[in-house]
């Protein structure tokens, strides 16, 4: 509850990304209603039909930067948020579609759409806080609703949210899993990613695929070099670090200071 | 004082897990999981690994086939004693907004009669050392007592090491010396296996009697001791933990550490494995609806960022910086804090970092180092 009393106004906006991470919102079924007891829902034009306009109290912000207009937009809506919080890995890394920070946009344009000149698009896809200054970023492809929601119940009781920085290793370990990369051989990029998943993929024996992006003080180039020693090509652990996160440096270092064979 | 000793076939063994049983503990023991030996409940003699073996390496743990017959032919599971006695997730406390108070709702319940069957000498070694860090000083941490207190210890000699173990040099291994209810040693060459019993406390010797022990041969005794000594003697790691106070300070600025920083990822798997790393963190959650509150007590680490955090940041903010505290902490500063070194010697935090640190190596270079640093004698 802010000052006077009122409920804080909360925003969705969007820009390029899958709807996924607005999706983990809607699937907090249970804890919705909760949320929409605590919060006023003012613009989520995924939910409802009602948009109302700024000032908002927390502003959530799904999706990368890709346009023109998104950037424009963005500045807007920094202006219009009091709390302005990224969620997933396209508005806190560039996401999935950052892939063609390292290749011709325009020659990519032209084989994909048959009339290329309806496409107005800038050369990158970049994260929200390339655009504008950023109060918290939630991880994940997608986001985690736990961490979500304990996002919203922390701002509610004006608390720190206990969304913890480190490995993926420490959330592994504490569930109790086998480490899948020295039991089975198996590349994992849990030692240089964020927890907050829960460790799903280890917990399935799979290595983990870095959805959370960079950990606080990733070492991505000594893990490359296990992935190496653990059998893996050169392009298959270029591929590894450059997926949903390829963008956020830590990441990207791996395969833009390495050497060119 | 002698112990009394004892022989038991293995009948007898099975006996000692239906008794416990009877008795009303969950029994726990290496169990075949995922990959790995994990302390799981077990109903009987089927559920311990036999027809397997460990292969130990830095950074390399496989599970292969064994024929010796023997239920006992591997070495640690992947998690210590830790694990269960000092959980790595709880809620210590729930509480409720109700007209106008405050009313706790929950606390954390009864510790349950738990017996460990098969826990190694580094084990008990590592539980001796929280037992000084958690339950020996003015502030004695209640949820670790409760499960302590309950826990019957039934542990193995290892009359084998792996390559990875160095619990010789650090005086916890091969043999159990103290702190079990029963400790065995594993006699699995001629056919259907036989084993030595020695009992380490009256629940001991009470139990062992009633599963139909017969007094041991002094020959049985010897053989034990010899294994043990032959066990010592093949590994090929250690760690020298008088000269370790001295050789942190006198290095505490040396380059050796940026060279651990380039491959250490800070991910913290060693100190989760580390059976006697204790840090805890604790974290504070509420309702939506701000009239649900709850504390959870998680296992930390000194590996993360916010485990130095205070105003106006992290004091250990580089690797290097996180990783000495770490080596500094367990082979050294430990022994001013607690009296004695905080590792057992049971190569976990070798065989789990992905990518394979060895804190014996790096502990050798620091020597070598120091060495190399000293001036020449006249
Ligand atoms: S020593 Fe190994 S396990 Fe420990 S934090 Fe460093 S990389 Fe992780
Ligand atoms: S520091 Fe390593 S070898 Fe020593 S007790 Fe901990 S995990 Fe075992």
């Amino acid at each position: 509850m802010s000052s006077d009393g009122r409920k804080p106004r909360i925003a969705v906006f969007k820009f390029a990304s899958c709807d996924g991470c607005q999706l983990s919102l809607l699937d907090a079924e249970d804890e919705l209603l909760a949320v929409a007891g605590a919060v006023d829902i003012a613009y989520f034009p995924e939910a409802s039909r009602r948009m109302e306009k700024g000032p908002y109290d927390i502003v959530l912000v799904e999706g990368s930067i890709t346009t023109h207009h998104d950037a424009e937009a963005i500045q807007r809506i920094r202006r219009q948020a009091k709390t302005l919080v990224t969620i997933g890995a396209c508005a806190t890394a560039g996401g999935i579609q950052a892939l063609r920070n390292w290749h011709d946009t325009a020659e990519w344009v032209r084989l994909v759409y048959a009339k290329p000149d309806f496409i107005s698009t800038l050369k990158t896809s970049t994260p929200v806080a390339e655009h504008v200054p950023v109060d918290f970023e939630l991880r994940g492809c997608p986001i985690n609703k736990h961490q979500l929601l304990e996002l919203i119940a922390a701002t509610l009781a004006g608390r720190k949210p206990n969304i913890p920085a480190y490995s993926l290793c420490i959330e592994c370990k504490r569930r109790g899993n086998t480490c899948v990369m020295v039991a089975a051989g198996t590349p994992c990029l849990g030692p240089v990613t964020q927890a907050g998943c829960g460790a799903i993929c280890p917990s399935m024996r799979r290595g983990c695929y870095g959805c959370f992006g960079p950990m606080e003080s990733a070492n991505a180039p000594s893990l490359a070099s296990q992935f190496r020693v653990l059998g893996a090509s050169r392009e298959e652990v270029d591929r590894a670090f450059r997926s949903y996160n390829g963008w956020s440096w830590p990441f990207r270092r791996v395969f833009e200071e390495a050497p060119k064979p | 004082m002698r112990r009394k000793s004892y022989r038991l076939d293995a009948t007898g063994l099975a006996a000692l897990i239906g008794r416990l049983h009877e008795q009303g503990y969950a029994v726990y023991g290496p169990r075949v999981d995922d990959d790995a030996l994990h302390w799981r409940r077990i109903r009987s003699v089927e559920d311990l690994p036999r027809g397997w073996t460990q292969e130990l390496a830095p950074a390399r743990a496989r599970l292969v086939p064994d024929s010796s017959g023997g239920l006992f032919h591997h070495w640690t599971c992947a998690e210590g004693l830790k694990a269960m006695l000092h959980l790595p997730l709880v809620r210590v406390m729930a509480a409720r907004r109700e007209n106008g108070a405050f009313r706790i709702l929950h606390n954390p319940p009864p510790a349950a009669k738990c017996a460990f069957f098969g826990a190694r000498p580094c084990d008990l070694a590592a539980l001796a050392i929280l037992d000084r860090v958690l339950l020996g000083d003015r502030y004695v941490d209640d949820i670790y007592r409760a499960r302590r207190e309950n826990a019957f210890l039934v542990a193995v000699h290892c009359t084998e090491s792996a390559p990875t173990c160095f619990c010789a040099s650090l005086g916890t291994g091969p043999r159990a010396r103290s702190g079990f209810d029963i400790a065995l040693a594993e006699f699995a060459e001629a056919g259907e296996p036989e084993y030595f019993a020695e009992a380490g406390s009256p629940a001991g010797i009470d139990l062992l009697e009633a599963c139909g022990a017969q007094p041991a041969p002094p020959e049985m005794a010897r053989q034990v001791e010899q294994a043990c000594t032959r066990a010592a003697g093949a590994q090929k790691r250690s760690v020298n933990a008088h000269a370790a106070p001295a050789l942190i300070d006198a290095l505490f600025e040396s380059p050796h550490w940026d060279r651990v920083a380039r491959r250490c990822l800070a991910c913290g798997n060693c100190t989760m494995v580390c059976p006697t790393c204790f840090c805890v963190n604790y974290e504070d959650r509420n309702s939506l609806d701000g009239q649900e509150a709850e504390r959870w007590r998680l296992w930390d680490s000194c590996f993360s960022q916010s485990f130095t955090y205070i105003h106006g940041g992290s004091v250990r903010t580089s690797l290097k910086s996180r990783y000495r505290q770490w080596l500094s902490h367990k082979l050294a500063r430990w022994q001013a804090q607690f009296g004695t070194p905080g590792c057992t010697g049971c190569g976990r935090c070798i065989v789990w970092c992905p990518v394979g640190i060895d804190i014996t190596q790096e502990f050798q270079e620091l020597q070598a180092a120091a060495a190399a640093a000293a001036p020449p004698r006249e």
